[in-house]
């Protein structure tokens, strides 16, 4: 079980995710460059090319708002609102080493329900700007997650499973010694493809892909364009975070602090979806639908009967 | 004290957001108001020590009322549910009706004789409250949930349009089915 962290740690949980977003979104940002426009040829012109995603946001705070007709600008603000938010809410049970702002007995449920938060909250700013484009891709996003939310919780439940537990201070326990990604591989890949669609990015970026000329955030503006493609980052942050206590043994390793080893394979989790992303075109959704039912669905649960045996045996 | 403030701000915002329900002139708003009370009342049970039950609450009834929007907005008679429409139906007898029952709900609290705590708060409400409704029943309980998935399951394939003698020919033969849109695993 997980020790309670100090009460400053709640106010640094969100600085530490922004921060972290933001690094993500800059590594990103320059493998974008490499690929448009070739290498960076100084160490400056690498920063530059990093900062881009702060001066997109600084543009966007600065940016006039552009209003659509008969727009339900409440829901909308509360769509947007609410990516980030979902985000942070789940980040409260992602133990930094052998801490976490908070463990309760039911985090590993916690942070799923979230996810699914955050998953109504794109529809909403979607469906809010009463545009057909941005509605389309609201409802790629609920097709999406409906495609990705069983094989998701099947993988997360198997972590669980494996510990016997629905508290990660406890899955994080079980793994000291042998990782639940050594004998649970399919769950893990599992995990991390459904991270991405839960992030609704890179491959599965589908609800806010150029063919529907930014889908969800269309008609989105200024901060609110800021607040939901920002919270969509936090979100990546957060589901990758959440494979390290779920499937790579959280804090422990050798030599190391806990706190060090989780940030390294956070910060690896997240450089591998981020460097993934360029190898994989946006995948369509009706295409893909099919394989997520008829192969993920079984795949996680031929592995959740796997560990379930394994477990009680034990 | 905290407890009975977090209690009284939950209960009127479950209730508030449930009158707004019928007040709303838009399916999305009114979904998700209803979305609000529901979460509501999940962090109402949070607030018993029914973690896993409050926490499942908040989890399946954000994914209920996505999935719920998506069918209300699908089949309402104008496209989307864009347009604004009343939530309300038959108002003069649902009001009767809802009196009526609140009523006698609310009779039913103030003339229950509640029994007084006996023994100690256990230490797993969540596994007791299970033990206490399944535990007897159980074999009741899988046969039930086992009839209910083979009853989703039959009505899906008996509505169904397109069987698999459309998807492989008269005789089952065909070698890849023919589906409208191509699938991702090959067919």
């Amino acid at each position: 079980m997980a020790d309670a962290a100090p009460l400053w740690a709640t106010a640094v949980l969100p600085v530490a995710l922004i921060l972290a977003a933001v690094c993500a979104a800059g590594f990103d940002a320059v493998l974008s460059a490499a690929a448009e426009r070739g290498r960076a040829g100084t160490v400056r012109e690498m920063g530059v090319r990093a900062a881009a995603p702060l001066r997109e946001g600084l543009r966007l705070l600065a940016q006039q708002p552009r209003r659509t007709t008969a727009a339900d600008t409440l829901l909308i603000r509360l769509g947007v609102a609410l990516v980030p938010l979902a985000a942070v809410l789940a980040g409260a049970v992602l133990p930094w080493g052998f801490r976490s702002v908070s463990d309760p007995s039911v985090g590993v449920v916690w942070f799923n329900a979230m996810e699914a938060l955050s998953w109504a909250a794109v529809w909403l700013a979607g469906w809010g700007p009463n545009s057909a484009l941005s509605l389309i891709g609201g409802y790629r996003f609920l097709a999406q997650g409906l495609a990705y939310e069983l094989p998701h919780m099947f993988a997360i439940t198997t972590a669980a499973l494996g510990a016997e537990s629905l508290r990660v201070g406890e899955v994080v326990a079980a793994q000291d010694g042998l990782w639940f990604v050594v004998w649970m591989p399919a769950a893990f890949v599992v995990y991390l493809l459904s991270a991405l669609a839960m992030a609704f990015w890179g491959p599965l970026g589908h609800p806010l892909s150029r063919d529907a000329a930014g889908g969800a955030a269309a008609e989105l503006t200024g901060v609110d364009r800021l607040v939901l493609l920002g919270g969509r980052w936090l979100l990546l942050v957060v589901t990758a975070g959440f494979s390290v206590p779920l499937f790579l043994g959280g804090g422990h390793g050798p030599l190391l602090p806990g706190w060090a080893w989780t940030l390294l394979k956070t910060a690896a989790v997240l450089a591998l979806l981020v460097v993934g992303r360029r190898l994989l075109p946006v995948l369509r959704m009706e295409r893909y639908m099919e394989s997520a039912w008829l192969v993920l669905v079984p795949l996680t649960l031929l592995q959740a009967l796997f560990v379930a045996v394994v477990v009680l045996n034990r | 004290m905290l407890d009975d403030v977090i209690f009284w701000a939950l209960a009127l915002l479950a209730v508030a957001a449930g009158v707004m329900v019928f007040r709303f002139d838009s399916m999305a708003r009114a979904t998700y108001a209803l979305l609000t009370s529901l979460l509501c009342v999940g962090g109402e049970v949070l607030l018993l020590g029914l973690d896993y039950l409050g926490v499942v609450i908040v989890l399946m009834m954000t994914i209920e009322m996505a999935i719920m929007a998506v069918f209300m907005v699908m089949y309402m008679m104008n496209p989307a549910g864009l347009m604004p429409m009343t939530m309300v139906h038959n108002k003069k007898g649902a009001a009767v009706i809802c009196a009526a029952v609140f009523a006698v709900l609310a009779a039913g609290i103030l003339l229950a004789p509640w029994p007084s705590r006996r023994g100690r708060a256990s230490a797993d409400p969540t596994r007791d409250l299970g033990r206490s409704l399944m535990g007897p029943q159980m074999l009741t309980m899988m046969t039930l949930g086992v009839a209910l998935f083979a009853t989703i399951v039959v009505t899906v394939v008996l509505a169904t349009r397109r069987g698999r003698y459309d998807r492989f020919g008269d005789d089952l033969k065909a070698r890849t089915a023919d589906d409208p849109v191509r699938g991702g695993v090959g067919r």
